[in-house]
C-alpha cells in the first residue's frame, strides 16, 4: 500500500506532528495546500500507525509548562480535556525512612539526624522535610498538569474532526523497510501466527506500507527506531545507557484529602535514595502517584512495585491517599539518556522525533513538551518541502526539521542537561551536587560520572547484600524462589527489614490484582511473543536475573526447571523494563542486551494513565 | 440469495474490560467518568456487524452501511479501530451512548437515519444490530427500529443463520436451556438482533481500512448532531454490583480442581 506519509507511533511527539501538519496542508480558503504524490487529485495521504489497542493508553501522569502545545493550541482551554489543569501549588519533599530499611549512604544518614534534630524550627513533618526552594529550571509554576492518555485521546480527536490525517490504533509495526541505506516505508505485524511467529489459523502475513516518508515516534523501546538504531549505529558519543522505569497509579482521593486541585508534589530520598517520586491532584478529587526507579539505582532486585507501595504508605504520602481507591496502574521505560542518546534523527526517507529521537530533558524533568516541539519542528520542515515539492532526501531534512531543531529552545536546555545527571552514576551525593551545578550554570559546570551499560553496573545480589544476608542465605532463598516459580525480590527486601505489604484490596493489592484492575491488559491471540531470549545460554548462567525481579507485570517469570526465564504475553504491559535492565549481552556487540523487544499487540488498557 | 442492503445498528460503549460505576449526576444515573473511558462497538453490535460483512461478501453487489448513534469524538475513535476490520459505510448520529437512555428514543432516531440512507431499497433490506446492549440490556431497541420500519419479521437472540438459494434463511434464536428455536424466514425485509456469532475476529486489513476512511471521514465530519431527551423516564435509584476479588492466575490447572476451588471460596 502507498501513502505520503506512513507515521509510527501515536504519542505527544507525534500529536504536534500530526497537529501542525493538518493545519498546514489546508489553505485558509480550504483549498488543498499540497497534491497527494501517491494518489493524484487527492490530499495527501497520511496514516499514523499505534501499537495500543486505542489513543491514549499511554502511562504518564504528566506536569508541563507546555510551551510548545501552548504554541499549537492558542486558545488551550484545560476545560476541555479531562484530568487537566492548571498547576496551582509546587512541593518538593525530602522524604526521611520511617522503617529503617533504606539503604543511606552516610551523608543522607547524617543530614536525616540533622533533620530530626532539629525539626522543632525547620518545615518537618510526617518524615518529611519541604525544601523551601525550587531551582527555576525545574518550576513549572506557569504550566499545567495531565493525564498523557486523557491529553492524548483529545488531540487525538481533534486530529481525527480535521479530516486530514489518519490514526489506527491496534497496528504494531513490525519494522523499517530499508533499501540503499534509505528507508521506504514500514511493514506491519503478521497476524495469525503462533507464539514462534510461525503461520497459524488466520495467516495475515504484515503488510508493507510504503511512502516517500516515514516519520518515526515510536518512543525509546519502539521497534521501529531501534531497528534504525542498529541498522545506522549511534552519532559518535552518544548512548542508550540512561534509563528509568516509571510506574504510577491514579487514584481516587479519600473525601478527606485537602489536597487542592494542581498541586504537584515531587518526592526525593525515599524508599530509596536513588527513587524519585511524584503526586499531581487533578480535579474531581483524583491524583496520579508514582515513581522512577533509574539504571544508576545498583539493586539486581530493583521491583518498582513493591518500591511503589512502600513509597505510597510513607507518612507524608499516605496522609493524604489512605482511603483512597486506584482506579487505574501502569508503567513505562523512560529514556534518560536524552540529548546524549540522540540518534541520527533524519536519513534518506525517514524523520525521528519524541522520546526516541533523544529530547527528554533530565535536568528540567520534562519530556512531553519536548517531544511535542520535535513533532513540531519536523511538521514546519515537512510543509516546507512539500510545498516546495522537493524530496524527503537527508540533506533536505536536516536542512528544514534538523535547522529548526538546532536553532530552538529545545536545543539549547537539552545542552543544558546533557551532563546534569552523570553524577548519579557514582553517588547519589554527587548526583544531587552535579544536577545543581548543571542546573545553576546552565550546563557549563558538571559532575562528572560514568556511563556504562546496565550490564556493566549490575551487581549480583551476593554482591548487593553483602554483610546483610548471607551467600548461604540468599542461595537458599534463591533454590526456594526457583522452585515457586516466584522472584527473589520480596524475600530478599522483607529479610533486610522492608515490611510486608499488608493489602487493603483499595490501594494496596497484590501485583496481579494491579494489573487486572488497574491495567487491564489484554493481549489477543496470532500474535508472537516480543519478548524473546536471545541468548539461553547466557540466561541459564545469569545468577542475577533483573529481568525477572524488574518486570513490571510479573510477565517474565523464574524458570522453575532453571535455565532461561518464562514469558506470558498476556501479561506484559510493554513497559520494555527488561530489554534495558538485561544483566547479559551480546558478546559481540555489548550495547546489546539479551533480550529482543519486538512489536507487539496487546499491554496496558486504560485510557486515563 | 441475491443483493442486500444490510444496515447495521450498533452504537458504541465504555469498554466493558474498564470498572464501570454507576452514579447519580446533577441530570440523572450515568457512569463515573464516563467521557475518560475507552469506548469500543458494543460487543452485540460488533458480532451483527462481523456476520453482516460475512453476509454481503457471500453475496456479491450487497452493501453494508453501519448507522451509529454516538458522542462524535468516542465515534471517531471506535471507527478508527473498525474501519480496519471489516468493510462498510458509515452513519454517523451524534448523540447520547449511554445506556440511561428511553430505548424508543433511540430507535426513532435509528429509524429515521435508516430512512434517510440515499437509494434505500426496503426489498433488500436487512437490519441488523445487537439483541441487547453492554449499556443496557433490556433488548428492546431493535424491535422498536423494525416496527417503525414497517418489518414484521423480527428475530431477536440471534446466534446464527443459514441462507438457502432461494434467498430464504434459516434463523437460530436463543431459548431457555441453551437450546435454539429454529425458524425459516422467506427473506428481506426482516430485522435481526444478534446475540453472538461463530465468526472469528478478523484481524486488522490495512487495505480494508484504507478503502472505509475514504467514506467514514465525511460522514463523521457531517454526523448530524441528536437529542434524546429521555422525557417521562425515571429512575428511582442507581447502584453497583457488590463485588468480591479474590485473583489467582493459574495455567494448567484441571477443571477439577478449579471447580473445586471455587465451590470452596463460595462457600466462605
Amino acid at each position: 500500500m502507498d501513502l505520503d506519509i506512513v507515521c509510527v507511533g501515536f504519542g505527544p511527539a507525534m500529536g504536534g506532528f500530526l497537529t501542525t501538519l493538518s493545519k498546514g496542508l489546508v489553505n485558509e480558503d480550504g483549498t488543498p495546500a499540497v497534491d497527494s504524490k501517491v494518489m493524484p487529485g487527492m490530499p495527501p495521504q497520511v496514516i499514523c500507525y499505534e501499537r495500543a489497542d486505542d489513543l491514549g493508553f499511554g502511562v504518564s501522569g504528566v506536569v508541563t509548562r507546555g510551551r510548545a502545545i501552548k504554541g499549537s493550541f492558542p486558545e488551550l482551554n484545560l476545560d476541555e480535556i479531562p484530568m487537566a489543569a492548571p498547576v496551582k501549588e509546587e512541593q518538593l519533599l525530602y522524604l526521611m525512612d520511617p522503617i529503617g530499611a533504606s539503604r543511606r549512604p552516610l551523608s543522607m544518614r547524617l543530614a536525616d539526624g540533622t533533620l530530626k534534630a532539629l525539626k522543632w524550627m525547620l518545615p518537618v513533618k510526617d518524615h518529611a522535610f519541604k525544601v523551601p526552594y525550587i531551582p527555576a529550571f525545574m518550576e513549572k509554576h506557569d504550566g499545567f498538569l495531565a493525564s498523557l492518555g486523557q491529553f492524548n485521546q483529545w488531540v487525538g480527536g481533534q486530529l481525527m474532526a480535521s479530516g486530514a490525517v489518519q490514526i489506527w490504533p491496534g497496528t504494531p509495526v513490525e519494522k523499517p523497510l530499508i533499501e540503499n541505506g534509505a528507508v521506504t516505508g514500514v511493514q506491519l505485524i503478521d497476524q495469525g501466527v503462533d507464539k514462534k511467529g510461525e503461520p497459524d489459523a488466520g495467516f495475515m502475513p504484515g503488510m508493507e506500507i510504503k511512502a516517500p516518508l516515514t516519520v518515526i515516534a515510536d518512543g525509546p523501546i519502539g521497534p521501529v527506531g531501534r531497528q534504525i538504531d542498529e541498522a545506522l549505529g549511534m552519532p559518535e558519543g552518544h548512548h542508550h545507557h540512561d534509563w528509568a522505569v516509571g510506574m504510577k497509579m491514579v487514584i481516587d482521593l479519600p473525601e478527606t484529602c485537602e489536597l487542592e486541585v494542581g498541586t504537584v508534589i515531587h518526592t526525593l530520598g525515599f524508599p530509596e535514595p536513588e527513587i524519585f517520586g511524584f503526586l499531581y491532584v487533578y480535579p474531581g478529587k483524583v491524583a496520579s502517584a508514582g515513581i522512577f526507579v533509574p539504571s544508576w539505582f545498583d539493586n539486581p532486585v530493583r521491583s518498582t512495585y513493591r518500591y511503589l507501595q512502600h513509597w505510597l504508605q510513607h507518612p507524608a504520602l499516605w496522609k493524604h491517599l489512605k482511603g483512597g481507591t486506584m482506579r487505574s496502574w501502569g508503567a513505562k521505560t523512560i529514556q534518560e539518556s536524552g540529548r546524549r542518546g540522540e540518534p541520527h534523527l533524519v536519513g534518506n526517507g525517514f524523520a525521528r522525533i519524541g522520546e526516541g529521537s533523544g529530547s527528554t530533558n533530565v535536568l528540567t524533568n520534562s519530556g512531553v513538551d519536548e517531544a511535542w516541539m520535535t513533532g513540531v519542528q519536523l511538521a514546519d520542515g515537512v510543509l516546507e518541502l512539500m510545498k516546495e515539492g522537493k524530496e524527503f532526501t537527508k540533506e533536505n531534512l536536516e536542512a528544514t526539521y534538523v535547522k529548526r531543531r538546532r536553532e530552538s529552545w529545545l536545543e539549547e536546555e537539552s545542552r543544558m542537561a546533557e551532563k546534569a545527571r552523570d553524577g548519579f552514576q557514582r553517588s547519589f551525593l554527587r548526583g544531587m551536587i552535579g544536577m545543581a551545578m548543571s542546573g545553576f550554570t546552565k550546563g557549563k559546570m558538571n559532575m562528572s560520572g560514568d556511563g556504562r551499560s546496565p550490564y556493566q553496573r549490575v551487581p549480583t545480589p551476593e554482591e548487593y547484600y553483602k554483610g546483610r544476608i548471607s551467600p548461604d542465605g540468599i542461595a537458599n532463598l534463591r533454590a526456594d524462589c526457583q522452585k515457586a516459580g516466584k522472584s527473589l525480590h520480596d524475600e530478599l527486601m522483607n529479610r533486610v527489614g522492608w515490611p510486608e505489604i499488608e493489602y487493603d484490596g483499595q490501594i494496596l493489592m497484590s501485583h496481579q490484582d494491579a494489573l487486572l484492575k488497574g491495567g487491564k491488559v489484554q493481549a489477543p491471540g496470532g500474535y508472537a511473543d516480543h519478548v524473546v531470549f536471545l541468548y539461553p545460554s547466557e540466561c541459564e548462567k545469569c545468577g542475577t536475573q533483573v529481568c525477572v525481579e524488574i518486570c513490571s507485570g510479573q510477565a517474565i517469570t523464574t524458570n522453575p526447571d532453571g535455565g532461561v526465564p518464562l514469558f506470558d504475553r498476556e501479561k506484559c504491559v510493554h513497559c520494555g523494563a527488561c530489554l534495558w535492565n538485561c544483566a547479559t549481552h551480546d558478546p559481540a556487540n555489548p550495547e546489546k542486551g539479551g533480550i529482543q523487544f519486538k512489536a507487539g499487540a496487546g499491554g496496558l488498557h486504560s485510557a486515563e494513565n | 440469495m441475491s443483493e442486500l442492503q444490510i444496515v447495521v445498528c450498533g452504537g458504541i460503549v465504555p469498554d466493558p474490560l474498564q470498572t464501570l460505576a454507576p452514579q447519580m449526576g446533577p441530570t440523572g444515573p450515568a457512569l463515573k467518568n464516563e467521557m475518560m473511558l475507552p469506548a469500543v462497538l458494543d460487543p452485540w453490535a460488533w458480532h451483527s456487524l462481523n456476520e453482516a460483512a460475512n453476509l454481503a461478501k457471500k453475496n456479491p453487489g450487497s452493501k453494508v452501511t453501519l448507522v451509529s448513534l454516538g458522542p462524535k469524538a468516542k465515534l471517531q475513535q471506535v471507527m478508527m479501530t473498525m474501519a480496519q476490520k471489516v468493510p462498510f459505510e458509515l452513519v454517523a448520529l451524534d448523540g447520547p451512548a449511554s445506556g440511561f437512555t428511553e430505548s424508543a428514543e433511540v430507535a426513532a432516531l435509528l429509524a429515521e437515519a435508516i430512512e434517510g440512507i440515499p437509494g434505500l431499497d426496503k426489498s433488500k433490506l436487512l437490519v441488523f444490530g445487537g439483541w441487547e446492549s453492554a449499556s443496557r440490556g433490556a433488548g428492546t431497541t431493535m424491535q422498536v427500529v423494525g416496527e417503525i420500519l414497517g418489518i414484521a419479521d423480527q428475530f431477536l437472540a440471534v446466534d446464527q443463520i443459514d441462507v438457502q438459494a432461494d434467498g430464504s434463511f434459516k434463523v437460530y434464536e436463543r431459548v431457555e436451556g441453551g437450546k435454539h428455536q429454529v425458524s425459516v424466514c422467506a427473506g428481506a425485509p426482516a430485522v435481526l438482533g444478534w446475540a453472538t456469532g461463530n465468526l472469528p475476529e478478523p484481524p486488522n486489513n490495512p487495505q480494508i481500512g484504507m478503502m472505509n476512511m475514504r467514506t467514514i471521514m465525511p460522514s463523521l465530519q457531517k454526523a448530524k448532531p441528536t437529542q434524546v431527551k429521555s422525557e417521562g423516564l425515571k429512575f428511582a435509584s442507581v447502584e453497583q454490583p457488590q463485588q468480591r476479588r479474590d485473583t489467582k492466575i493459574v495455567k494448567d490447572m484441571p477443571a477439577d480442581q478449579i471447580a473445586a476451588e471455587i465451590v470452596e471460596w463460595i462457600r466462605k
